[in-house]
């Protein structure tokens, strides 16, 4: 999900980041006061960005002879809600931009639009949703996890072909072009970030049930 | 639960050591390319006169130090992730100990 420095035009550019900013700038907001509310919980949020942190490092092979990688962006979303992890989202694209020359600093909004923020929202009402119709939590964390990594990717699909629209379809043509490249490839490995996703979530409810208590999570009713 | 997350991790750990055993699907130029590059590759095609109009500040010099810097990524990640866990593990333990040492 990545587009690389330049690929997308200046103004395509900072349309994104101008969408972006106000979401990131609301999250730092939005983790500051976590922080002084439930400092308690400040470990837990560092956990869930370094989730974040070691699933967008693992390029997996996918069965379409491809490879790319998890966002484990929706790990966070269910646990504190989608507004924080447009500030970890960002922390993970800025190290691999500047570090890494994966994505850039002229695509970081369009990046963080489709991992840092669409990614997170699609967890977080998926999560809720099927919660709200009974889903087991297991379910729940699977397709939340599952639905926002591959919601990243589609968005991303989207973000390039309104920028290269095709000279005969138009952006829908280029949508399904794109999504072509990354969904297929990505179905296996948003079913790999589903699958580690609920593995955490069992090992914080059998160890940091006090935490769980205190955040988003448990308004799911999720004991 | 144990056995479940243990099943858990096998069925992912399967899924993404399954593409290496298959056959390889055909016509591939290059086989387990990163899909971000193909993304960036389907924008080229489509427009080639499409040029990036900005260059990344600073590149890895080669794909060793990319290779270490990702692995740093993953290593600071699973450290702190595994930090994490470990420590509220010893605590809920710790926790159940006192219970018993009480005569709870």
């Amino acid at each position: 999900m990545h587009i690389a420095e330049g690929f997308l035009p200046p103004l395509h550019a900072a349309a994104w980041t101008a969408i972006s900013l106000p979401f990131v700038i609301f999250s730092a907001r939005r983790v500051t006061r976590l922080m002084q509310d439930q400092p308690q919980t400040k470990l837990l949020l560092a956990a869930s960005g370094a989730f974040a942190f070691v699933l967008s490092a693992l390029k997996l092979p996918s069965v379409t002879g491809s490879c790319s990688h998890p966002t484990g962006t929706g790990l966070g979303a269910i646990l504190f809600g989608p507004s924080v992890m447009a500030l970890l989202g960002t922390i993970v694209l800025l190290f691999q931009a500047l570090l890494l020359a994966h994505g850039g600093l002229t695509t970081l909004g369009a990046n963080v639009f489709s991992m840092a923020i669409v990614g997170p929202w699609v967890a977080y009402a998926v999560f809720h949703g099927t919660l709200a119709i009974n889903a087991p939590l297991a379910m729940s964390v699977f397709l939340a996890a599952m639905l926002g990594d591959l919601a990243t990717y589609a968005v991303t699909a989207g973000e390039l072909a309104l920028a290269f629209p095709d000279p005969v379809s138009g952006v829908g043509g280029a949508f399904i072009k794109f999504a072509a490249v990354y969904l297929p490839t990505q179905l296996p490995l948003a079913v790999i970030e589903g699958l580690l996703t609920v593995v955490t979530v069992n090992l914080l409810k059998q160890y940091s049930r006090n935490e769980l208590d205190n955040l988003a999570f448990a308004l799911g009713g999720a004991k | 639960m144990k056995r479940t997350n243990f099943m858990l991790l096998a069925i992912a750990l399967l899924l993404a050591i399954l593409p290496l055993l298959l056959p390889a699907p055909n016509g591939l130029k290059e086989p387990f390319a990163g899909a971000d590059d193909q993304g960036m590759n389907a924008v080229t095609t489509s427009n080639p006169d499409y040029q990036p109009w900005f260059n990344p500040l600073w590149e890895p010099p080669s794909g060793e130090v990319e290779g270490l810097l990702f692995a740093l990524q993953a290593a600071l990640g699973a450290g702190l992730l595994g930090y994490y866990l470990g420590l509220r593990r010893g605590q809920s333990q710790t926790r159940q100990q006192d219970r018993v040492d009480a005569g709870d």
